[in-house]
């Protein structure tokens, strides 16, 4: 147990330092550009039309608090952390003056929910045929699969929305191609909100499945290929194991901690994957936030975003870091 | 080294595909010196006309020639890629070779701030970063902010080698020699761990010009150079899609696709190449 106890403290540890070093680049790409953000945003904010000038200079004034430019370094630096601590953003300046935690608070569900579901079912589907490809080499249908996965993985996320995006949105068009869930519905738990929610979800998912499908089955047929000439397994098969006794625990069972390894490492890009699917389908979670904000020149939103994003993956880095024993029981006992 | 392309040319097919793919893309690129259109200049031709012999690849809403206008984008989108791969090698030997060399607290705080690079959500962080830059944002200053974030993975596979390398004999004798550390890394380890850091240079390409691409797209990096992304950018901005110009977004996309599968299977073949057990099963006793 002693041994559990101090590899969750080490997890723990990391999990600290990377969320403190993100923000700290965070800071460091917001205060030592040689660019003054405060004129930035308000000349992208006033680029759209007339603005009273009382009204630019209260807008100069607080974000000059938001940026937190008043002061020495220190000062700054110390005031930055505040906030971020205490998730406050200030208002949002293009949803003025709905505060930007709020905003992010009504989508972090929907970014949640569809990076969970994708990548379970991308991860989960993906080692399953990849450890079968990797223990039956010789089937064709394994095979023709292998040839998709070398096909479609290296394409960019964008890309790959948007093939999907042409083919059922304009070719054959079945499914709904914008939004969350359709806009007369009520937002309640109801049968026809949940379904209509689903049916939205169909592509966004789709092309992060696709890709990560073919990620994992590449990487679980690498691993299983060289697990199945392992001697223990040669052993298994002679002393007459039943072969998917062979296949489940003793080939599939020890390729597996590599990759929820490879799960937790890759987060952070299947995250980034997902901001511009969003972005694609017009998904309201917090990657076509994020976008949008950019486009109104909104900088606490974008800061606020940002910073969610490095806490959130590397919160779901720690959960999958701590599930990680109980794959690999080696980890309790070093 | 002729030796190892030949052996990958004859027995392996993805290596086979992947040059080809790879070739078409170069000479794309390479073409965009004899174009007979600058390429920032609009309307030099008649814009929205469909693929033809004249045009092969039809013309934009911008009065453009999508055929010469991807020949400037390929090679742009590939200089980046190279640009970014060859400043984040750098990186990623120097800290890789170093770290596992050295072992100790020096291994451990370097790993521990690789790891948090690993994590770390990046495009969030490259959207922020223009968000602040705006017009500023020129190509090389986006190469280097990727290749300062795009070296992590690259150097804990580096570090791996070198911890074993630091154990074989040789080591030993260099450093019983009064080699310093920097020699010992130069001359002695680094000559082990060139396989590794050629695959990582293709892996690590498919990266950048994907982010690239998706920042591009997104019209988050200086649009006025045309890139693969870019091109997209400005197609979409005239909504290409739905005014039925479907060759300004096709051809592109079909680059694009071109060139990731291509550095894919190289690396893939690569791999398979370094790892003993893969090179024995495709290229039987040869090599």
């Amino acid at each position: 147990m002693s041994g559990y106890f101090a590899y969750v403290v080490r997890r723990l540890a990391q999990f600290v330092l990377v969320v403190f070093i993100g923000i700290n680049i965070a800071y460091v790409i917001t205060h030592a550009t040689p660019i003054d953000p405060v004129e930035q945003s308000i000349s992208v904010v006033t680029s759209f039309g007339n603005t009273a000038p009382d009204a630019i200079e209260k807008m100069r004034t607080s974000l000059r608090e938001l940026y937190g430019l008043g002061g020495s370094p220190v000062e700054q630096y110390l005031a930055f952390w505040k906030r971020i601590l205490r998730a406050d953003f200030g208002p949002s300046m293009s949803a003025f003056p709905t505060p930007v935690s709020t905003l992010i608070g009504r989508a972090l569900p929907w970014t949640a929910g569809l990076l969970a579901v994708s990548t379970i079912v991308a991860w989960g589907l993906g080692s399953l045929l990849g450890g079968l490809a990797g223990y039956y080499q010789e089937s064709r249908g394994l095979k023709l699969i292998g040839v998709i996965a070398i096909g479609v993985h290296p394409i960019p996320y964008y890309i790959l929305a948007l093939v999907l995006l042409i083919v059922f949105g304009f070719l054959w068009p079945v499914l709904p191609i914008t939004g969350g869930a359709a806009m007369n519905l009520p937002q309640a738990p109801t049968f026809d909100f949940i379904v209509s929610v689903m049916q939205h979800a169909v592509l966004p998912a789709l092309s992060l499945i696709l890709i990560g499908v073919g990620s994992w089955f590449l990487g679980m047929r690498a691993l299983v290929s060289h697990v199945v000439t392992e001697d223990y397994v040669v052993y298994a098969e002679l002393a007459g194991v039943r072969p998917w006794r062979v296949l489940s625990s003793y080939v599939m069972r020890n390729a597996l901690p590599p990759q929820l390894t490879g799960l937790a490492m890759s987060l952070g890009g299947i995250f980034n994957g997902a901001v511009i699917t969003e972005k694609v389908f017009g998904y309201p979670g917090v990657g076509s936030l994020l976008v949008d904000a950019v486009y109104a020149g909104d900088y606490g939103l974008v800061l606020g975003v940002t910073t969610v994003s490095i806490l959130g993956v590397s919160t779901g880095v720690l959960v999958i870091d701590l599930l990680y024993p109980l794959l690999d029981p080696r980890v309790k006992v070093t | 080294m002729t030796g190892i392309l030949r052996d990958l040319w004859r027995y392996h097919a993805e290596f086979r595909i992947g040059a080809a793919l790879i070739a078409v893309a170069l000479l794309l690129s390479v073409l965009a010196s004899f174009s007979p259109y600058p390429p920032q200049q609009v309307y030099v031709v008649p814009p929205d006309v469909p693929p033809s012999l004249t045009y092969w690849f039809g013309t934009t809403s911008r009065g453009q020639d999508v055929f010469w206008q991807l020949t400037f984008a390929m090679r742009n989108t590939l200089l980046f890629g190279c640009t970014v791969a060859l400043i984040s090698r750098l990186l990623a030997l120097t800290i890789g070779l170093f770290s596992g060399y050295k072992g100790g607290w020096i291994d451990r705080s370097l790993m521990a701030v690789n790891d948090t690079f690993i994590v770390i959500p990046l495009l969030p962080i490259l959207v922020l970063f223009f968000f602040v830059m705006r017009d500023r944002m020129s190509w090389l200053l986006l190469a280097l902010i990727m290749a300062s974030l795009g070296w992590a993975y690259d150097a804990r596979l580096i570090r791996a080698v070198a911890m074993s390398l630091k154990a074989r004999e040789f080591t030993q004798s260099s450093l019983f020699s009064g080699m310093s550390t920097r020699e010992i890394l130069v001359q002695e380890h680094l000559p082990y761990v060139m396989p590794i850091v050629f695959s990582t240079t293709l892996n690590n390409m498919v990266w950048s010009i994907g982010l690239e691409v998706t920042l591009a797209v997104l019209g988050f990096t200086d649009i006025n150079t045309p890139t693969i992304g870019g091109m997209i950018y400005w197609a979409n901005q005239h909504t290409a899609m739905v005014a039925g110009i479907w060759w300004w977004i096709a051809f592109p996309t079909i680059a694009v696709i071109m060139t990731f599968i291509g550095l894919f299977l190289l690396a893939v073949s690569m791999n398979d190449y370094i790892d003993p057990r893969s090179r024995l099963r495709s290229f039987g006793g040869a090599s």
